[in-house]
């Protein structure tokens, strides 16, 4: 009896996971199978439309080693790496610079307001990112209103088109765009910070600063971890904030080059070979991510 | 300020700083500086939507003009218009019922599935819910243009990607879930002489439907807001849903007929939110083992 109930569970669970499995294995790894027969494969030298070679041992790196060559320093490509680093790593610096603070004074500090705080920190998930970039799209019009309150009714004439290139303008519209998908995961995280254990630090003498330091950072370490990954993340592969906020290649980063590749007939290859490099140089991180989301859930199991 | 020993007190900015039992002005001040940076603009761009002229930064009256009054460029006449607001909705329905069922199914299999081959499933699921999202979809986009499949760019393509990236929503929350109920209800049933089948459908699925019921919401407010993923994998402009429209037109002097489609977006993923939220809190209404506030309806637990 025994035996075989525990025989049935063990086809019952296979069989659920079966057709979640199967559909990441078909439409998740295979896609990427396929960037690679393309970065490795041929290009028709008529149409120059690439021609997959799905045979690993026929791969051809001439189209993976033109873009490689290209983004050393002297290439075409590496300042919009350079870019892409630079605004990345400040964007994140500055989104975490606002949702900490943010996080932390709606987790731990907010009272009963807790419940309307939450709900407005999460609106913007549901306002399509879009939608928020076309507002200040609007706003930074030449005779938008943001041009018009910095004159001051007419004081001052600023006369700055925000829109055309400016690094500024699209390292906000970064943090503007990603920052409440920071906030999200380091409120759960301060959510969950033992209050007992603040209790402890500040009966055993340490004040305020001290108790947050080497108590309250050093708890919330993998949250703060997982969240700005969570936000780099998908900033490495963003280029419509960039089309959007500045539209010009003097602020292009590696989504530009993806996308623009994507789009011109023949430079399949490379786009593919850029989706490549960003996959490389993303992959530790999510690997990290992933390892500390598993290890988070071995502790609350 | 709060009352202290006498003659500790000390007025002042310094006994402000020094009083622990402040309240946590600047945090606050923080705080509400960031939500109305984050939500302002917005309401800027909605209101525009009801401009009675053309400008999108000059107020020039109230009027329903660009929602159905212009007989040429309002969305209601407008067909590019609508066709797009159609287009997001049904994505939106589509993806949500196939993905949400998919990931449920996936996180049951896989919590209980014990080896090699569902961690290492789980992983895969946990990589594509960060994956930068322009690599999935520049990846599909190849699989589907080289490969004779049964589908071709348009809906169903769109549809694919979006489950893809999406089915780790579902998949995390009700493996959370999952994580508190514990097996101890489940192993009752069987006791009492349930098969694993039945306690699965009629003990464990129960205690699971707020969680999958919160990711549906989820997964619809999420994929109507997409864009990456579909504009990719879009066959034309039929198939262009409203984010599409809004990129494209964002910076080619739009009429706030386009604010006016943004604003009717924000108001189905406001829709969806609100009564999902009210209906959350009915269905967890007599249950506490599981969060019943905005937060734990937003997954955040």
């Amino acid at each position: 009896m025994l035996q075989r109930s525990r025989q049935r569970t063990n086809r019952l669970w296979p069989v659920l996971a079966a057709p979640g499995v199967g559909w990441l294995l078909l439409f998740f790894l295979a896609p990427l199978y396929v960037v690679l027969a393309i970065v490795f494969g041929q290009r028709d030298p008529v149409f120059r439309t690439a021609v997959p070679v799905w045979n690993p041992l026929q791969w051809d790196p001439t189209q993976f080693t033109y873009v490689l060559t290209r983004i050393g320093p002297d290439g075409v490509y590496f300042p919009a790496l350079v870019r892409t680093v630079v605004y990345v790593a400040a964007a994140s610096i500055l989104c975490l610079c606002i949702a900490f603070p943010v996080a932390y004074y709606v987790s731990r500090l907010a009272g009963r307001h807790k419940g309307l705080l939450i709900a407005l920190l999460i609106a913007p998930f549901w306002i399509s990112y879009m939608m928020r970039m076309l507002a200040w799209v609007n706003l930074l019009q030449n005779d938008g209103l943001f041009n018009r309150m910095l004159s001051f009714g007419g004081l001052f004439d600023p006369n700055v088109d925000w829109l055309t290139g400016q690094p500024v303008v699209v390292i906000l519209g970064l943090v503007y765009g990603y920052v409440p998908y920071m906030i999200l995961p380091l409120y759960a995280g301060l959510d969950r910070l033992s209050q007992s254990m603040l209790e402890a630090s500040r009966d055993l003498g340490a004040n305020r600063v001290s108790s947050f330091v080497r108590v309250t950072l050093p708890m919330c370490r993998p949250t703060i971890m997982a969240a700005v990954l969570l936000t780099c993340l998908p900033m490495l592969g963003d280029y419509f904030t960039n089309d959007l906020l500045s539209a010009s290649p003097k602020t292009a980063m590696v989504g530009n080059l993806i996308n623009d590749s994507v789009q011109a007939p023949g430079q399949t290859g490379q786009a593919g070979a850029f989706v490549m490099l960003v996959l490389l140089a993303t992959v530790l991180p999510m690997v990290y991510y992933v390892r500390v989301t598993l290890r988070g859930d071995e502790v609350r199991t | 300020m709060s009352v202290m020993t006498p003659e500790k007190t000390l007025r002042g900015p310094v006994g402000w700083w020094r009083d622990p039992w402040r309240r946590p002005r600047i945090l606050a001040g923080i705080t509400i500086a960031y939500l109305v940076w984050s939500l302002l603009p917005v309401l800027i761009a909605v209101m525009f939507s009801f401009n009675d002229g053309r400008s999108r930064t000059n107020w020039q009256g109230f009027s329903f003009r660009w929602y159905w009054g212009d007989q040429t460029k309002s969305v209601w006449h407008d067909a590019s218009l609508h066709t797009a607001l159609l287009q997001t909705l049904k994505l939106g329905l589509l993806s949500t019922l196939i993905a949400v069922p998919l990931g449920v199914l996936f996180a049951i299999g896989v919590d209980r599935w014990r080896g090699r081959l569902p961690s290492g499933a789980n992983v895969l699921m946990l990589i594509s819910f960060v994956i930068p999202e322009v690599l999935l979809a520049v990846a599909l986009l190849f699989m589907v243009t080289s490969l004779a499949l049964p589908f071709g760019l348009g809906t169903s393509a769109q549809v694919i990607g979006l489950v893809t990236y999406q089915v780790a929503y579902p998949a995390v929350l009700v493996r959370a879930r999952l994580a508190t109920i514990g097996p101890q209800y489940e192993e009752a049933a069987m006791d009492l002489g349930a098969s694993q089948l039945d306690a699965l459908r009629r003990v464990t699925l129960p205690m699971l439907m707020p969680a999958i019921f919160a990711s549906t919401v989820l997964v619809f407010a999420d994929v109507i807001d997409d864009f990456v993923l579909v504009r990719y994998l879009s066959n034309g402009s039929a198939t262009e849903p409203v984010s599409v429209k809004i990129y494209n037109t964002a910076r080619a002097a739009p009429t706030p007929a386009l604010n006016a489609l943004a604003t009717l977006l924000l108001l189905a993923a406001f829709a969806a939110v609100v009564i999902g939220y009210l209906v959350f809190r009915r269905m967890t209404r007599n249950d506490d083992t599981t969060g019943r506030g905005i937060a734990a309806f937003a997954g955040e637990t």
